[in-house]
């Protein structure tokens, strides 16, 4: 007892300097401060052609507002400061997840009372501002749940809820004065045609690339001499950038059509989807490949072995062993390919295809970049969900393989 | 049970079993000893014909084993190897039950049976079951592989160095499991080892191969009491001949007969180097012995164990 040291007895008599024990919490933080101090909540133009005025958050959304979102920041400020506990987490993300929503109100709220004073013509949009809280708080959102380490159950919950939200938010009409809304609004009938073709021809090529990526995968397994010059055209295919694919795939198809007519009944042509699909293969294959390869080659070898001397068929140790086995791997692949079709699928709406990309070359053309939002956002969630869907399916599977 | 008849096979051109012939009887526990490249697990995966042989004949039963088909041959016979190789997304019940699943029996009847095999290895099956092969230490593991390698009640089993990547004490208790299994179900096994003492303790007969060929067949005591060669010779006494010796005989034909000793006796079956532990810790120089069935049948003392 009596060698012990009595520490108490020597702390300083004045009060503890304040530790930071959440750096990304604190960054995400400092970034908000930093934009709403320095960058224009809402934009506002007074006609499509004009670039906008930024308006600072304390103007545009006025004093009620402007105090709440502070009191939201400076409750997440303190939670950088307390102890990393499950309580912390929980109140940070539900404290991030409200900003979230508050901000997008506000955004929508301010937006709806400039408008009744200005012009029909003039464009009011999100400010740098608002699309940065929106995103640190989304991060904040995700951090508190990673700290908490949270089931698929508990992130599908926080998703679901903040969606609900936003769509709330939406049905309410609090969004209806922003430009986006608007050229939502004047895009209505084609909008969900676009939506659809996307998803269509994102599945379509996802599809076909499968069908031929998983039987050559197979064969890479089971024949590794095979790899090298199949991992070579596979990578060389991946590195020609995406509109030259598109626009090299207009002459051969021309070619054949001309060539041979009836496939024209079939909907080949040098333009519109036919391209876009083989383009969109080409480009999923080598990951898929890959992916079926390494996760078959990965499969413990003593299992197969144990399996023939079991007296399993060669069929039966591919489907009931080697086959679900690779499945994670070979789903994180999948993961890849559709986030990457998806963004892919934007540029191929330059050879006609038709899907999202429509709005945003459109966007471009017209320099409006609301138009452009109407197309990228859409297909950023849509990357998003299906990234998180997968995710959800591929998460379990693994770790019950983890050995 | 098993024939092997003049049995050649060459990996392109080098000679790896050379007109190797052995037979073990219904019930026998026929080590396979060996240093690596001996041939001795080429000759066991011959068996079920993992590997084809070149020429000669591998009967088991009394079928050739090239008359039976592949799947079906390797159903019939139980096989557990070193690197166990246990499904790792099955639980341990699936395991077990893989041949009974390939043969079609009713779900019951697999149920019942995975129970048996787990209450047989120790293993509490309510807690294992539903467990998967990360959950298990190694020792369980090997357990299971066994186990899954005993489940359609095979008359054979295969066993190709099954406890060489555990540590020392588990694999002594795992021989020991193993031994009284053997008793208990009276099947034929043919385990492959490079480990004399393991080859010692487990075998009714023990061939010592050796380029191919088998340097010697006979029973643990003939091995280490008659060597057949010089290598053989060479080969198991590299250290320790002598306990070794202690621990392949039994205290049964050394008994006086009549005498009596105090404190707990030993059984007949226990071997002269266990006796001798005993009397070490005990200290004491005579020590009582009876039968299987606890009558006394007298005492084994220290002179008898260097007679």
């Amino acid at each position: 007892m009596n060698d012990g040291l009595d520490l108490t007895a020597r702390r300083p008599a004045y009060a503890p300097s304040i530790a930071i024990r959440n750096q990304v919490l604190f960054t995400l933080v400092m970034v908000g401060i930093g934009a709403v101090a320095s960058s224009g909540f809402i934009g506002y133009a007074p006609n499509r052609l004009v670039s906008g005025t930024p308006i600072p958050l304390w103007v545009a959304a006025g004093g009620l507002p402007t105090v709440a979102i502070a009191g939201l920041g400076a409750i997440l400020l303190a939670a950088c400061a307390m102890a990393p506990n499950r309580p912390v987490h929980c109140a940070v993300a539900v404290a991030a997840g409200l900003l979230l929503l508050l901000v997008l109100a506000e955004v929508g709220q301010a937006a709806s009372i400039l408008a009744s004073s200005t012009k029909p013509s003039s464009r009011i949009s999100l400010g740098a501002a608002s699309w940065v809280l929106v995103g640190c708080a989304m991060l904040a959102v995700a951090d508190a749940l990673q700290r908490l380490s949270a089931n698929i159950g508990v992130q599908l919950i926080t998703v679901i809820a903040i969606g609900t939200g936003v769509v709330m938010l939406a049905a309410t009409g609090t969004f209806d004065a922003l430009s986006i809304a608007r050229e939502y609004e004047s895009h209505r009938q084609v909008f969900t045609d676009a939506l659809l073709q996307h998803i269509a021809l994102v599945g379509a090529s996802v599809a076909v690339a499968l069908v031929i990526g998983f039987p050559l995968g197979v064969a890479a397994a089971r024949n590794p001499r095979l790899q090298g010059p199949m991992f070579a055209i596979l990578n060389i295919l991946q590195t020609i950038p995406s509109i030259a694919l598109f626009g090299l795939l207009i002459v051969p198809l021309s070619a054949l059509v001309a060539a041979v007519p009836w496939l024209a009944a079939f909907g080949i042509a040098g333009i519109g989807v036919a391209p876009a699909i083989i383009a969109l293969v080409l480009y999923a294959l080598l990951p898929i490949v890959r992916n079926a390869s390494a996760g078959l080659t990965g499969v413990d070898r003593a299992a197969a072995e144990a399996g023939r001397g079991m007296g399993l068929s060669g069929r039966q140790i591919f489907w009931q062993l080697e086959l679900p086995l690779a499945l994670p791997v070979l789903l994180a692949g999948l993961r890849v390919v559709i986030v990457q079709a998806i963004g892919l699928t934007v540029v191929a709406a330059l050879i006609g295809a038709g899907g999202l990309g429509t709005f945003v070359f459109e966007g471009l053309g017209q320099y409006a970049v609301d138009l452009v939002l109407l197309g990228a956002l859409p297909a950023i969630f849509l990357a998003l969900g299906a990234d998180f869907i997968l995710q959800a399916i591929a998460t379990p599977l693994r770790r019950r393989f983890a050995r | 049970m098993i024939e092997i008849d003049g049995v050649t096979k060459r990996f392109d051109d080098r000679l790896v079993v050379d007109h190797l012939s052995l037979s073990v009887p219904a019930g026998g526990f026929c080590v396979l000893l060996g240093s690596s490249g001996s041939g001795k697990s080429t000759t066991l995966r011959m068996i079920n014909r993992l590997i084809a042989f070149d020429s000669g004949s591998i009967r088991v039963g009394q079928e050739d084993v090239r008359t039976v088909p592949v799947e079906v041959l390797r159903r019939r016979i139980g096989y557990a190897i070193q690197s166990i190789g246990l499904f790792p997304h099955w639980t341990v019940e699936d395991n077990i039950a893989t041949v009974p699943r390939l043969l079609k029996w009713p779900q019951s009847r697999m149920r019942d049976r995975v129970t048996e095999l787990l209450e047989l290895f120790r293993l509490e099956p309510e807690i294992y079951r539903r467990k998967y092969p990360h959950q298990l230490s190694g020792g369980e593991q090997q357990r299971v592989g066994v186990a899954r390698a005993l489940a359609a009640d095979p008359e054979l089993l295969l066993m190709d160095e099954p406890f060489g990547a555990v540590d020392p004490i588990t694999r002594d208790a795992l021989q020991a499991e193993l031994l009284r299994i053997h008793r208990a179900t009276t099947k034929t096994i043919v385990f492959v080892t490079h480990d004399i003492e393991e080859a010692l303790r487990l075998a009714t007969q023990i061939a010592i191969l050796h380029e191919g060929r088998i340097a010697q067949f006979g029973s643990p005591l003939e091995i280490l009491e008659r060597p057949a060669s010089d290598f053989v010779s060479d080969f198991v006494s590299r250290q320790g001949l002598g306990l070794k010796l202690l621990s392949v005989r039994r205290i049964g034909d050394r008994v006086r007969a009549g005498e009596t000793a105090a404190g707990e006796p030993l059984t007949v079956d226990t071997s002269l180097r266990d006796a001798l532990s005993v009397m070490i810790t005990r200290r004491a120089e005579r020590l009582p012995v009876c039968d299987a069935e606890g009558r006394n049948l007298g005492v084994i003392a220290l002179a008898d164990l260097i007679r």
